[in-house]
């Protein structure tokens, strides 16, 4: 435990010097952060055994709001909240539907809602202006307009802050007794409910506790790129976020981190190499992760320190 | 409402015409996928790209023979051809080097195992296929069209959508109906579906029988696209596009039924496309309603069956 927060520590301060360094970095390093906070979310849920194959709903929820906001209010420390308040109730009101299902008709129906989403930002081209996407007007920050070279860093700052909040957050939750019931529902939901804990509720819980870190996962990309489209939506775009969890590794908060991290640096030098085969890239590697550190980054750094 | 029908007669007619086309392949992919889930318990999100590459490879067979002047009929050895290389090659390559290595793994990572595979099969289909449209409409020429009076109007569609489409659907089903539940093959089939221990206790080989669903399976995937390859004009994200409608399918009609799966296909083909007649915006948006709908009433799926909940 006093090494996971040590290399949380490690981690977040090569991060720091790593954007100071090399300055195109930074944008590629925010981005890991908001994915890794987002895929939090994936992870609660795979304690659960359960796949949620349309999580980038909730990232576009948090970046449209950010987007549909920022015109009419342009305050980042309200949009923000915002932007995870709309994620969280849109998590509850789908969420009592969906803890009914398991396994394939959890996932599959997570990917509905995503689909239709996705198809109605792109459709509905009066209000989202469909595939153009929407750009994300000038923000201010607790009342300063900060050129935009210093606004980057205050966005890769309120990023790295979240993402350690949310990754507290996470760890302390799985450790509660509303964490742990988790583990139950994958194990064997029954028995759980012989001993009188709802499992739906629990399921519930962590589901818009998921949609939340999404919608502020959502909220940072749209912060970060200033420009937001119906891709973010893509089921595709929701596999990544999987893929990122099993990348890191689901055995401890710090997997998402390592995860997105290492996807998107991974990502944009494929992309850099070989620019019409980064996604053949991508593939073989969490293949490789699969079939030979199934516990992903976090499982090979925690065997090391085991050995 | 009696209004409305007469004026809308002509749209209505084209989108049943069109909705039973698309039914016929949608069925075919997702029939496969569903006898996939069935054997290896696997959601294998690279169905989809099966179904691309059925499609190019058809593409390029059949333009390969025009330019050779072979007669067009020719162009429905093409398709064919297509799917049973398809399924000869990549199935067996991909279950054996691939699937096979994780079969008793976690299903996170089972499934991750197939969206590796979807994004590499997704680039090796642009760097072999390029990104410009591809397509070839000698199989439709071939059989022409056929005038079908609606109403006062009359609809020219081609008879390959009309009779070849929903006639190979047919025959796939009633094949297949036949095979599993009157052959021995398919009988041991259905029984590693059912218990894939028990079946192994009785001396099946689980196996040989899972190598040779997923082909088979692969090979439906594949004739899907190979039968959808003179309809459209091929550019990369069909396989995407096709593998999420097919999820939908096999979600809404459960698990284990191929009549289910039909009429299911047949459902969403239709919803999807009086959709796209009657409300463009909202042609994607149809299937997943219809999903979420029915799962709503019945959480099992159409024709799914209820587990039993272990302690």
């Amino acid at each position: 435990m006093k090494r996971e927060s040590l290399l949380a520590a490690l981690g977040a301060l090569a991060l720091v010097v790593c954007a100071w360094a090399v300055p195109w970095l930074k944008f590629v390093l925010t981005i890991a952060l908001a994915k890794g906070i987002a895929v939090l979310g994936i992870l609660l849920l795979l304690r659960a055994g359960q796949v949620s194959f349309g999580h980038s709903m909730f990232l576009a929820l948090g970046a449209y709001t950010m987007a549909f906001l920022a015109p009419m209010e342009d305050e980042v420390l309200l949009l923000l909240p915002a932007a995870a308040l709309i994620a969280a109730g849109f998590g509850l009101v789908i969420g009592l539907f969906l803890v009914r299902y398991r396994d394939i008709f959890f996932g599959m129906l997570n990917l509905a809602f995503a689909m239709v989403l996705y198809s109605l930002l792109e459709k509905l081209y009066a209000i989202t202006k469909g595939t153009d996407g929407i750009r994300v007007a000038a923000l201010s920050f607790a009342g300063t307009e900060p050129e935009r070279g210093t606004q980057e860093w205050i966005v890769f700052g309120i990023a790295l802050g979240l993402a350690i909040l949310f990754g507290l957050l996470v760890r302390f939750y799985l450790a509660s007794p509303m964490g742990r019931a988790l583990a139950g529902i994958k194990t064997r939901e029954t028995r759980l409910e012989f001993m009188g804990v709802p499992a739906r509720r629990v399921l519930l819980f962590a589901y818009v506790l998921s949609a939340l870190m999404g919608g502020v996962g959502g909220a940072l990309v749209a912060m970060t790129t200033r420009h937001v489209t119906p891709q973010i939506a893509y089921w595709t775009a929701s596999g990544e976020l999987v893929f990122i969890a099993i990348l890191g590794g689901a055995g401890s908060a710090l997997g998402p981190f390592l995860g997105a991290t290492a996807f998107e640096l991974v990502r944009v030098y494929a992309a850099a190499a070989v620019a019409d085969a980064w996604q053949m890239i991508l593939g073989g590697v969490l293949l490789v992760v699969i079939l030979f550190a199934p516990g992903g980054v976090w499982g090979l750094l925690s065997r090391r320190w085991r050995a | 409402m009696g209004t409305w029908f007469a004026e809308n007669s002509l749209l209505l007619g084209l989108a049943l015409l069109d909705g039973l086309a698309n039914a016929a392949l949608v069925f075919m992919v997702a029939v496969g996928l569903n006898l996939v889930f069935g054997v290896l318990r696997i959601v294998n999100v690279a169905h989809g790209s099966l179904f691309a590459i059925g499609a190019y490879t058809a593409a390029s067979i059949g333009l390969f023979f025009a330019a050779r002047g072979l007669p067009p009929w020719m162009g429905y050895v093409a398709l064919v051809l297509a799917a049973v290389a398809i399924g000869a090659v990549l199935g067996p390559l991909i279950e054996r080097l691939l699937l096979r290595r994780i079969y008793g793994h976690e299903d996170v990572l089972q499934l991750l195992v197939t969206f590796a595979l979807f994004m590499i099969l997704e680039d090796v289909q642009k760097l072999v296929w390029g990104v410009q449209p591809v397509s070839q409409d000698a199989p439709l020429r071939f059989l022409g069209t056929v005038d079908i009076p609606f109403g006062e109007d009359v609809i020219p569609f081609t008879a390959y959508q009309l009779f070849v489409l929903p006639g190979i659907a047919l025959v796939t089903l009633l094949g297949l109906a036949w095979f599993l539940r009157r052959t021995l093959t398919g009988r041991v089939i259905v029984a590693v579906t059912t218990d894939k221990e028990a079946a192994t206790a009785m001396g099946i080989d689980a196996a040989r029988i899972t190598l040779l669903t997923f082909s088979f399976g692969a090979g439906l995937a594949a004739l899907g696209g190979a039968l959808a390859s003179p309809t459209l004009a091929l550019v990369p994200g069909i396989g995407a596009q096709t593998i999420v409608l097919s999820f939908a399918v096999v979600a809404t009609a459960g698990l284990g039924q191929i009549e289910g799966a039909a009429l299911t296909a047949l459902l969403i083909g239709l919803g999807r496309s009086i959709a796209v007649y009657f409300a463009p915006e909202f042609e994607v948006v149809v299937p997943y309603l219809i999903m979420v709908a029915v799962l709503l009433v019945r959480p099992q799926g159409l024709f799914g069956v209820i587990e039993t909940r272990r302690v």
